[in-house]
């Protein structure tokens, strides 16, 4: 077969519907890589008009060009843009659209649920948006501090925004991480191990498992704070036994891994380009990646820095400002490790490189600054003003927006298969870098002169003006510098001329392939035996087009991959993916109407949209599996693999796995936030505990006992070619009395609605309800398709799976029903 | 910032990778931010005792409770006296405001006096100021709480002895 037939048929089978009916079944992750860069590009735009009309009205004094009303939309909503509409959807477009590419595969591991994950952030921004152009937008603040954003000090609809519109973004966020980490993973090219993995995909993985951990504890805060709002549970309020200081906990707790989330894939882009730049190989590989990994793991000791002020104990303070000045460590190897990749290589100036060397100047300011506010009698002067605006802006700005324009024109010829033509990006570059620093140095000076934070005037005897004035002017360069890079690329991606393959001359292996990429990536997957496959072998794109790779044969017209062991990199089993279908879409649409319903008050529409998503979950994941035993399947070069359907652990367990892990995450955070509500809030202990019921305690435990038991039987009985109807109807039944016994203790809490004991109690009894009710749908699932003839002791990879919901139901339910029934017994 | 500038200058003869990581991930990279950090942070941790409020004779306790968009300061020495939008201290002793909100959180910020110190519903956060000398000292609310924040300032009036005693008996006048 040559290499054109070949093109053709692995187009056929693999290429989304044609024109804009294409955006709305397309599962393809280049597609919808593209779609996430482009809408999160959009939000940058949008966030950065917001910040022209923050800076027009700060630019003089008294100035009368929107009142404080209209002035905290503003910048609450700028924040919350630039935050969750544009610089997680771009770290998560970017590696959609580049990680398959890099690891040499074809696809990432659930294609169903990027797009997915797509529609969410689409629908939830949307929202955001929207609430702004009807005036109605959040105005408390990016990080939304009970009580003034409760329902007593913020009635109106416009916090309920927030709320739940960045709740229906995070989904995005932690599908994208569920995906991008399975994917990491399992989804590489034959060969390739831990250690030949490109740097990239170590920064994208180390900042995929942060946002599973990261995230929950917000997703938590806004569930309990809209929740306080609508029906009055009081986890925030003090003199009800909540505590304000539990949302900063939860806030930052989510808020400062973010900023290493932000910084990370960063990071990664810079680690990625640099030594292409400097025409080396990056120096240190081994020691960017502990640092990457330590940077992780201290960003989670770090969120009490944001509330130095809050009057923490000050052995606290010492403590955290000691982590917050450590993690400035891991972040020097860093910076170091690229400045001895520059000297062991010979720099060469190209746009990409300009950015980077913008980045170390604005990063480094920034870091410095940083340290500054890490010393806890600085911070107490300089907490709230200005100053700590500037820091953010010089961390955020130079430590994403300047690599991600280094990453975008970068791998612009890649996404467009053309040449730099316009030379309009190095005036861009000049334009946003002068501006950038005339704006933020300008604050940072006005910051330590007293300005507070997020006031909406001044006045002229306050001597800011001629500071604010020379800040606002550089904030319109800064400005039109990012307008004319926007125009440079859309020139680019319109008129210029085709460019010749790997213009860079990287060797990383997505410039193995035609540019722009076609929709399988590679006509046949290579094998990697080093880090840089195309340095070894410049001809590798030429002999994979031939299919000289492996799964070469597009015979069969399936969408097919492989995955590998993961710390190997050996083979281990054959997928097929699931073709263009506009479930996903359909899907977050119904997500969209639950959220909406409660974002309006539509409280009947509710249960109908829970329905409607657990029908489409139903048929999401019946539209899997085989109805006969597939046996082995050849892959090229002589190996055959079994396939995913017919395997313990295939890639729904591990993605089942990295859900959990995130969803464990929540759960512990609902615990610390009892955990914390009971010790340290003013009001405890509440007027009446919750009466303990040794009945309803001991068939809870009972189920989760039995739950788990039967599952494995069930496993055992399918292998051995039995029938696992019997063990699931037991473990059916098992789930049924835990999910009962939640509800008694949900039902009989005392008065949910008059302290925060009980109010905790009760979310607690319903996430009990919610996982032993979800484990038992499950398992109806399972029987179905037993009774369907999609199982046999061959296929029993959905088994497992469920199983692990089962093991995860029964844990916290008895976590759940001790921590309502224990405090009863005991006390 | 120069090792980044002088990257791009003429190449001396290369040295091995080996050496290179020494260089600059473990020498520049871990000791030298290590030893600057160590430094800076025993420095903060020092100063930061300092300011802690602590027993002393001398010390002056005050009340400062925070409404939008009104402080109120009451004044453990007289306790008839209440005072809206001003707080009198007596200059060059030690005095301790127990900081309090009825409604959102706010923050007690004097820049020339003390750091800021947020009040927080259902707590009272002690900060510990001094005025060197007599005068007036602004103050704002340095926490975000809403549609009247831009106005949310107050002050501080520091006075000598005798007007201190005149303020604690009542017969000083508003403003004097």
């Amino acid at each position: 077969m040559k290499a054109l037939e070949r093109h053709r048929k692995l187009t056929a089978i693999w290429a989304s519907e044609p024109g804009i009916r294409g955006w709305f079944s397309t599962v393809n992750h280049t597609d919808l890589g593209r779609m996430f860069l482009v809408t999160a590009f959009f939000c940058f735009m949008v966030g950065g008009l917001l910040s022209m009309l923050i800076r027009a009205q700060l630019a003089t004094p008294h100035s009368a060009f929107a009142g404080p009303e209209i002035y905290n939309q503003i910048f609450t909503m700028h924040g919350t843009i630039m935050m969750f509409l544009f610089a997680i959807p771009t770290f998560e477009g970017l590696a959609i659209y580049l990680l398959p590419k890099m690891l040499g595969t074809r696809d990432l591991a659930f294609p169903r649920l990027t797009a997915y994950g797509y529609w969410c952030y689409f629908f939830g921004g949307a929202m955001l948006i929207f609430s702004m152009l009807f005036g109605i937008a959040p105005d408390g603040g990016w990080f939304m501090y009970p009580p003034l954003s409760n329902a007593i000090y913020s009635p109106g609809i416009n916090t309920d925004f927030w709320l739940i519109g960045i709740t229906f973004v995070e989904i995005s966020a932690i599908a994208a991480a569920v995906e991008l980490t399975v994917s990491i993973l399992k989804y590489r090219a034959p060969g390739m191990s831990l250690d030949k993995m490109p740097i990239f995909a170590w920064y994208a993985l180390v900042t995929a498992l942060m946002i599973l951990t990261g995230f929950p504890p917000l997703i938590l805060g806004s569930v309990l704070l809209e929740v306080e709002r609508v029906f009055g549970l009081p986890f925030f309020q003090a003199d009800l036994g909540g505590d304000s200081l539990l949302w900063q906990h939860l806030f930052w707790l989510f808020g400062h891994p973010e900023v290493y989330i932000i910084f990370l894939p960063a990071a990664g882009i810079v680690s990625t380009v640099l030594p292409v730049m400097c025409r080396t190989t990056l120096l240190g590989h081994g020691w960017i990646i502990a640092a990457a990994v330590a940077l992780a793991f201290l960003s989670f000791g770090l969120w009490v820095h944001h509330m130095f002020t809050t009057g923490i104990p000050h052995m606290g303070l010492a403590f955290f400002s000691a982590a917050s000045t450590l993690v400035a460590v891991p972040t020097g190897v860093q910076i170091f490790a690229w400045i001895g990749t520059m000297w062991k290589g010979r720099p060469e100036l190209h746009l990409p490189m300009l950015h980077i060397l913008g980045f170390f100047v604005t990063f480094v300011i920034g870091g410095l600054t940083g340290v500054m506010v890490a010393v806890v009698p600085f911070d107490w002067q300089a907490h709230d003003t200005a100053f700590i605006t500037a820091h953010l802006h010089y961390v955020l700005f130079g430590g994403f927006v300047f690599p991600i324009f280094a990453g975008v024109y970068y791998w612009l010829p890649h996404f467009t298969g053309r040449r730099r033509f316009f030379h309009l990006g190095e005036l861009a570059f000049a334009l946003v870098f002068i501006g950038f620093h005339v704006t933020f140095l300008a604050m940072h000076w006005v910051g330590l002169l007293g300005q507070r934070r997020r006031i909406s005037t001044y006045a002229p005897e306050d001597g800011w003006t001629t500071i604010n004035l020379i800040s606002s002017i550089g904030s319109f360069i800064l400005a039109i510098g990012i307008a004319m890079i926007l125009i440079d690329v859309i020139l680019h991606a319109l008129t210029a001329s085709r460019g010749r393959r790997n213009p860079w001359r990287a060797s990383t292996l997505e410039w193995a392939m035609m540019t722009p990429a076609p929709a399988y990536n590679v006509a046949s997957l290579p094998h990697i035996s080093s880090r840089d496959p195309l340095a070894d072998d410049p001809d590798l794109a030429v002999r994979l087009a031939r299919g000289k790779g492996y799964l070469g044969d597009p015979g069969k017209g399936w969408r097919e991959t492989l995955t590998v062991d993961i710390a190997s990199g050996r083979p281990d089993m054959h997928v097929i993916y699931p073709a263009n279908t506009r479930l996903p879409i359909l899907m977050s649409a119904v997500t969209g109407v639950f959220f909406l319903s409660l974002l309006l008050k539509f409280y009947w529409t509710v249960p109908l949209a829970i329905l409607g998503v657990a029908a489409l979950a139903w048929k999401w994941v019946w539209g899997l599996g085989l109805r006969d035993d597939p046996g082995m399947q050849p892959i090229g070069h002589g190996i055959e693999l079994p396939n995913a359907a017919a395997v313990e652990r295939s890639p729904g367990w591990w993605g089942t796995v990295f859900l959990l892990t995130a969803n464990a995450t929540f759960f512990g955070s609902l615990l610390f936030g009892f955990a914390f509500l009971w010790t340290v809030a003013p009001g405890w202990p509440p007027p009446v505990w919750f009466a303990a019921s040794p009945f309803a305690l001991s068939i809870g435990l009972f189920g989760a006992l039995i739950g788990p038991i039967a599952m494995r039987l069930a496993v055992r009985k399918n292998r051995r070619g039995g029938s696992a109807v019997p063990a699931f109807v037991v473990a059916f039944l098992a789930a049924l009395v835990l999910t009962i016994s939640c509800s008694t203790m949900m039902l009989r809490t005392p008065a949910p609605s008059d302290h925060a004991y009980g109010a905790t109690l009760f979310v607690l009894g319903g996430y009990g309800v919610f996982h032993a009710a979800l484990a038992a749908l499950m398992i109806c699932f399972l029987v179905a398709r037993v009774l369907h003839g999609f199982t046999s002791p061959a296929r029993r990879a959905e088994l497992p799976i469920v199983g692990l919901w089962v093991d995860y139901a029964s844990i916290i339910g008895v976590i759940v029903l001790i921590s309502g029934h224990l405090p009863g017994l005991v006390l | 910032m120069l090792l980044v500038f002088f990257s791009f200058q003429g190449k001396r003869a290369a040295k091995d990778e080996a050496s290179q990581v020494r260089v600059w991930i473990v020498g520049l990279g871990l000791i030298f931010p290590m030893v600057v950090l160590a430094a800076l942070l025993a420095y903060g941790l020092v100063v930061g005792e300092r300011l802690l409020p602590r027993e002393g004779a001398n010390v002056v306790s005050v009340h400062a409770q925070a409404r939008r968009w009104e402080w109120t300061f009451t004044y453990d020495d007289a306790s008839e006296q209440e005072t809206k939008g001003t707080l009198h201290i007596p200059a060059g002793r030690p005095v301790n405001v127990a900081i309090t909100t009825t409604d959102v959180i706010h923050s007690f910020w004097v820049p020339r006096l003390a750091g800021k110190l947020d009040a927080i519903p259902g707590r009272t956060n002690i900060l510990r100021i001094e005025a060197d000398s007599p005068g007036t000292y602004e103050g704002t609310s340095a926490e975000f709480s809403g549609a009247g924040y831009d106005g949310f300032t107050f002050q501080v009036i520091a006075h000598d002895p005798t007007q201190w005693d005149a303020f604690l008996k009542g017969e000083l006048n508003e403003g004097s």
